[in-house]
Order: C-alpha cells, then structure tokens, then sequence
C-alpha cells in the first residue's frame, strides 16, 4: 500500500470502529425512546474534558478519560433528577442540563486557552483525518494512537452488550417487570448511559460528536425499520454503520469535503433509502398495498353488480349481461376499473357475453354470492341492532361486505338464526355445501 | 424448594402494613393495610383514580413508598422477588420493539435466572409450554406488534405463568379484551388457584367479579374493604367505594401537596 491508501486505510478503519460502537448502544437508546440522552452526553462531557485535562496537564491520558466518563454520566442523573425532583419535563430539564454543561465547557476552554490545547469546533466536528498522522509503533508497524483507543472501546462495547444482552432486552422492553423481578432497571440504565458516556468519549477526540450523535440515532433507526428481532437489528444497524463510513470517506474524498459531515450524511442517506424500500414498513410495499387492496375492491364491486343482475334477470327473464361500460362506472370508473375487467377475464371470473356486455364464470359467481351474502348478513344484522332507517343500511353494507369472511358470515348468521332475507326481502344467497370428496 | 423452609407457616403470604404513597407530596394511596393469609384469587375493585395501580406498584416497589412496609410470607420483597409474578398493563410497553412472541415470554424466566446467565432450553421449553398453555403456540414467531389486543394480553399472562410465581398481581388484564381471552384468563385463573397460588387482580367490570373472585379489595384511595367476596362485595360497602371521594382527604392530599412542598422549594 502506498501512503495515500495506508491514510485512507486508517482513516476508514477510525470511521468503522468508532460507528459500530455507537450504533451498538444506540439501538437500546432508540428503543427506550431516549435517543437525544446520547446528543447530551456527547456535548457535555465537554466541560469534564477541559478540567481534567487542566488538573493533569495533559491532552491525553486516563485523567482526561475519567473526567469526560463522569460529567457523561452526571448529564443522565442531573437530566432524571431535574425532572424527578424540579417538576421539570424530561425533554426541558434534559436540554437544560446538557446545553448549560457544554457552555461551561466552551467558557473554561475559552478561559484556559492558553493552557488547553482544545479547540470547541474540533470537539463538534472532529478530525477524523487526521487520525493516521498520530502513530505510535506496535509489533514493528506504525500504527494510529485513536485506532488503540477505539478498537479497545469497540471491543468493550461488543463484551458489555454480549455480557448484558438478557438484562439489556428486557430493561429496554418492560422496565417495569425488570425491577419487579430484581433486575434493577435503574442500575442497568446507569451501566449503558457509563458506556454510551465511554464511547462518547473516545470517539469525540478522534471522529466529533455530530459523528458520534448521528451513528448513535440513525443506523438504529435504519435497522429498526428493517428487522423485527434484537439481534438482527444490531448487525444491520452495524452494517449500515460501517457502510456509512467507507462510502462517506470516499465521497469525501471525491468532494474534498468534511470525512465525519459525510459518513453522517451517508447515514442519513440509508436511512431513506429504508424508508422507501424497507420490505414491512417501507413506503413503497405500503403503496403497493394499498394498491392491491384497491384492485381488490373494485374486482369484488363488479363480481357484486354482476351477481345482482343475473339475479334480477332470471327472476323477471330479463337481461342477465350488464354492458362493460355500466360495470366500469359501477367500480368507481377510474382507470382502475376499465384494467380491472381484462385482468378479470383472464382470471376466468368474468366472460365477454357479447353485445359489449360482461357475465359471471361459474368461479367468478362463487365469489360473487359470498360477497352478496355478507352484504345481506351485514345489512340483516344492523337491521336488528342498530336504530337506522332502512335506507340507511345499503352504504355501510356495501363497506363491510368486502371484510366479512366466511367465519363471521357463520357467526353472524347464527346469532341472526339462519336468515332467509334481508331487510329488504332479498334472498340472502346460502353458502354451498363442503365439498364430499 | 417448599417455601415453608424459607418462611414459618404462620407467616402472612402478603402483608402491607399502613402503606402511603405519594405523587409529588401528594398522597394518592392512604394508609393501606392488608393481610392476606390463604391462597385467593382478588379482585382489586375501585372507581377510577382510586389507586389500584399503584397499590400493585407500591407492592412491588416500583414506587417509593412514604411510609409503610410490605412483606411476602413474612419477608421484605426484595429478598423474595422470586416468588412474584407480574402483568402490567398491555399499554405500558412498546408493541413494536423488535422481539418475537415466544422471546417475549422467555422475559417471564429471566428473574429465576439472575444476573448475566443466559435462558437455555430448559427456559425456552418452559416458555413453550405457557404459550401453549394460553393457545398461543401458533404465533409463536410473530413479532409482538402482529397480534390483537386480546393476543398480546394472552402473551403477558404466558410471560406471568413463565415467571412460576408464588403471587401474581395483574393490572387490568381484562381491559378491552375479546370474549375468548377473558375465558382464557378466566381458566388460568382457576388453575392458578387450584394449584394454590394466589392471584392479585385489578378488576373494573362489577358484573363479573362474583364469577372471578373469592375475595375482594374495594379501594378509593384508602381501603374501604377487604375479605371474602361474600362479605366485601355488597351494595353498601359499593356505594362506600364508589358513592364519592372523601372531601377531606382530597383537601388534605392539597395541603400536603402545597405546603410540603413550598418548603421543599424554599
């Protein structure tokens, strides 16, 4: 590898380790709601930061660590104490805690300038390019002081969530019969908000805290929409962790623009991308639904028209066909319904009867008497409990009928007592026998 | 393990003894006593806002208490979390967190497990058989969100049964539930019963809780009443319960609540 790609190598592997951690943890935040608990913690470590790297007189070191670590979890107890003790909403007396600590912070950084070397837009942003340069030598290879820092919480935080994975779910679902049971919800709150505070931490030097915020909320929400077990929604949010960094250095690089802004915009952009095409939530099965479901109705409207017709024609001898163009209009006459009859016909449902004229199969007029029995049950059954006036029941019926399956046609019917004819005296079409084999 | 090793058979299977809670400085349960010493299915009766809730909350220590105690069979709670079961309410929890029916029920035996073990197949076959035991094994893989009302009603009592509890105590189990669940837990109840466990129920609908229940807590924001159903469940300690709060307590609650805590915040 030459030094271009040994830079880009690092860079993206800084990007990989610090995301997949966050998008860890943050799967439990999303799912408890609290997923801007992470956006404060991020911001107020800061003033923890200034201090100890005061008190110790370094930038670096586990003085620094612990300090930020502290002030992280102090930000989650000051937030629920507030709200507890302060008659403070959650959401104000969070915004407070973590907007007043990160003040501070920047004050005392402005204060202390001088014997700081921290600069508050390189705590927002971060250099995450800037990983590479700082090496030091490891088994004879010259390797990023960050990448030590960030494989080491990496692997803290794949250890925590595989140690506590039982107490972690069942916390994050019913905090209620955690404590019950004795698994404190409490202790386990205070254990994630300590790592979410950890990994903050280490990553905010290296990567930003507008990175780390956004891989905390975004490949979880991503996954969320995509998967509905624990375990699975933790690889996939992962996953698109790990895909947001190796596509966003690349268009950085290509844009010669912010390596963190862009790995954050990248999940972003995958988060779209699962809300538009997520296989159970997604907006486009959503369409195609709804799609369907509409087909649906209006097939089963003219399978209806058609059954009242021929009934009507063999009672009077009349004209048991209804024109193409009537059972169009009949559907709703959209577009819809004029593509809804050739599908039909090829189906076997409905036959062309010449003259421009439409007809029941015999597998078309099964389906069509089913529908009419539901919409004679439905309009029989609020006859008997509802105050309506008789003209009043064709509407709902014609709603209801296309929900009615032969389960409720039984139930209805024999809490009815085996109706003969609804309440306009038509026969109520009975239901063919099982077949014998 | 018998629980008579742990505890003398005189012990009380659940006392509460002069239990206040507070919202707030104020008070929304009053001086609660209540000794239960056989095995009951009770019903846990009130109007609305009586603290129903609360009193099982209280119980399991999920809510500070101001003042009072509560033991099971004559030991504090946190020492006996193994023999209670609990359903809290269907809307306490998010139907859409990704979790499948028979994990959801898994939950019921992580308490008997403790700390960091992991359930294996002797907990997944338990999880199992209360699935079916509550005619849910079907649905076994379904993510929760997936299954009606009533469904995910029934997933809670499997979860309970997993718990293998002692002293179950359910909140509005029977809160919008379809014909077919209310029978389903109407049975569970009487098996529960039958194999001498007791089971602790907030109950809303009046016509039923002679049906359910051989003792009754009538409750409006202190105990009214509490026995056998035959004796509790009258119209005259009814209308005690529900014909009106008490003024002064609700004006005593207020001066509790203001002056408190005025000086809490001076």
């Amino acid at each position: 590898m030459g030094r271009e790609d040994l830079l880009a190598f690092w860079t993206i592997v800084a990007g990989v380790l610090c995301n997949s951690a966050c998008a860890i943890l943050g799967c439990y935040m999303v799912l408890r709601r609290m997923s801007l608990l992470g956006d404060a913690i991020s911001h107020a470590v800061l003033p923890g930061t200034v201090v100890a790297v005061l008190w110790s007189g370094q930038l670096v070191g586990w003085q620094v660590f612990v300090g930020a670590v502290a002030v992280g979890i102090l930000t989650a107890f000051l937030t629920q104490a507030l709200a507890n003790f302060g008659n403070v909403p959650e959401d104000s007396s969070m915004g407070v805690v973590f907007t007043s600590l990160f003040a501070l912070g920047v004050i005392l950084l402005n204060q202390y300038a001088s014997q700081v070397d921290l600069d508050p837009g390189c705590v927002l942003y971060g250099l995450i390019e800037f990983v590479p340069l700082d090496t030091v030598s490891w088994l004879g290879m010259e390797i990023p002081r960050a990448i030590f820092m960030l494989s080491t919480v990496a692997a803290l935080t794949v250890l925590f969530v595989t140690l506590l994975w039982k107490e972690l779910k069942i916390v994050s679902f019913d905090a209620g019969l955690a404590t019950a049971m004795g698994i404190s919800a409490i202790t386990v709150h205070y254990l994630l908000m300590a790592m979410v505070a950890v990994v903050t931490v280490a990553s905010f030097e290296a990567v930003g805290s507008i990175l780390v915020i956004a891989m905390l909320i975004v490949p979880p929400a991503t996954a969320h929409l995509l998967t509905d077990r624990l375990w699975m929604m933790q690889v996939l949010a992962v996953a698109s962790a790990c895909l947001s960094a190796i596509i966003g250095y690349f268009l950085a690089e290509y844009w010669n623009t912010s390596v963190a802004g862009m790995m954050s915009v990248v999940a972003g952009g995958l988060f779209t991308i699962a809300v538009i095409f997520a296989p159970q939530h997604g907006l486009l099965v959503k369409a195609y639904r709804k799609l369907q479901w509409t087909v649906r109705i209006i097939k089963e409207d003219i399978l209806a028209v058609l059954y009242r017709v021929e009934e009507r024609g063999r009672r009077d001898s009349q004209e048991t066909r209804l024109e193409r163009e009537k059972c169009v209009q009949f559907a709703g006459g959209g577009l819809l319904a004029r593509l809804a009859i050739p599908l039909m016909q090829s189906r076997g449902l409905i036959v062309d009867a010449g003259d421009g004229c439409l007809a029941l199969t015999d597998a078309g007029r099964g389906g069509a008497k089913s529908l009419v029995r539901s919409h004679r049950l439905w309009e029989a059954y609020l006859e008997k409990h509802f105050e309506l006036p008789r003209d009043h029941l064709h509407a709902p019926a014609s709603r209801m009928e296309h929900f009615l399956g032969p389960n409720l046609q039984q139930e209805i019917s024999e809490e009815l007592e085996a109706p003969q004819q609804d309440p306009h005296g038509q026969v109520i079409p009975q239901p063919d026998p099982p077949d014998v084999a | 393990m018998p629980v008579g090793d742990q505890a003398p058979q005189s012990a009380p299977i659940l006392d509460v003894h002069d239990v206040t809670v507070a919202y707030h400085h104020k008070p929304v349960l009053w001086d609660v006593d209540l000794t239960l010493r056989e095995p009951h299915l009770v019903g846990i009766i009130g109007p609305n806002g009586a603290g129903k809730s609360t009193l099982l909350k209280a119980i399991l220590g999920l809510v500070p208490l101001a003042s009072g105690t509560v033991s099971i069979f004559g030991q504090p709670l946190a020492t006996q979390r193994k023999l209670i079961g609990y359903v809290p309410q269907r809307e306490s929890v998010d139907w859409d967190f990704p979790i499948s029916v028979i994990d959801t029920v898994l939950l019921g035996t992580y308490g008997r497990l403790g700390w960091f073990r992991r359930p294996g197949r002797a907990e997944r076959e338990r999880a199992q058989q209360c699935l079916e035991q509550v005619g849910l094994a079907d649905f076994a893989r379904r993510q929760i969100g997936q299954l009606s009302g009533g469904q995910q009603q029934r997933v809670f009592l499997a979860r309970a049964l997993a718990q293998d509890a002692q002293i179950y105590f359910m909140d509005e189990p029977m809160a919008g539930v379809d014909a077919a669940t209310e029978r389903v837990i109407f049975e569970l109840l009487q098996t529960l019963h039958a194999a001498g466990r007791t089971v602790f129920v907030v109950h809303h609908d009046l016509r039923t809780v002679r049906d359910y229940f051989d003792y009754v807590v009538l409750l409006n924001l202190r105990l009214v009443a509490s026995g056998p159903t035959d004796v509790v469940f009258t119209p005259e300690k009814l209308q005690a319960a529900y014909g009106g709060r008490l003024p002064i307590l609700d004006a005593a609650a207020e001066a509790l609540r203001t002056q408190e805590a005025g000086h809490a915040h001076l």
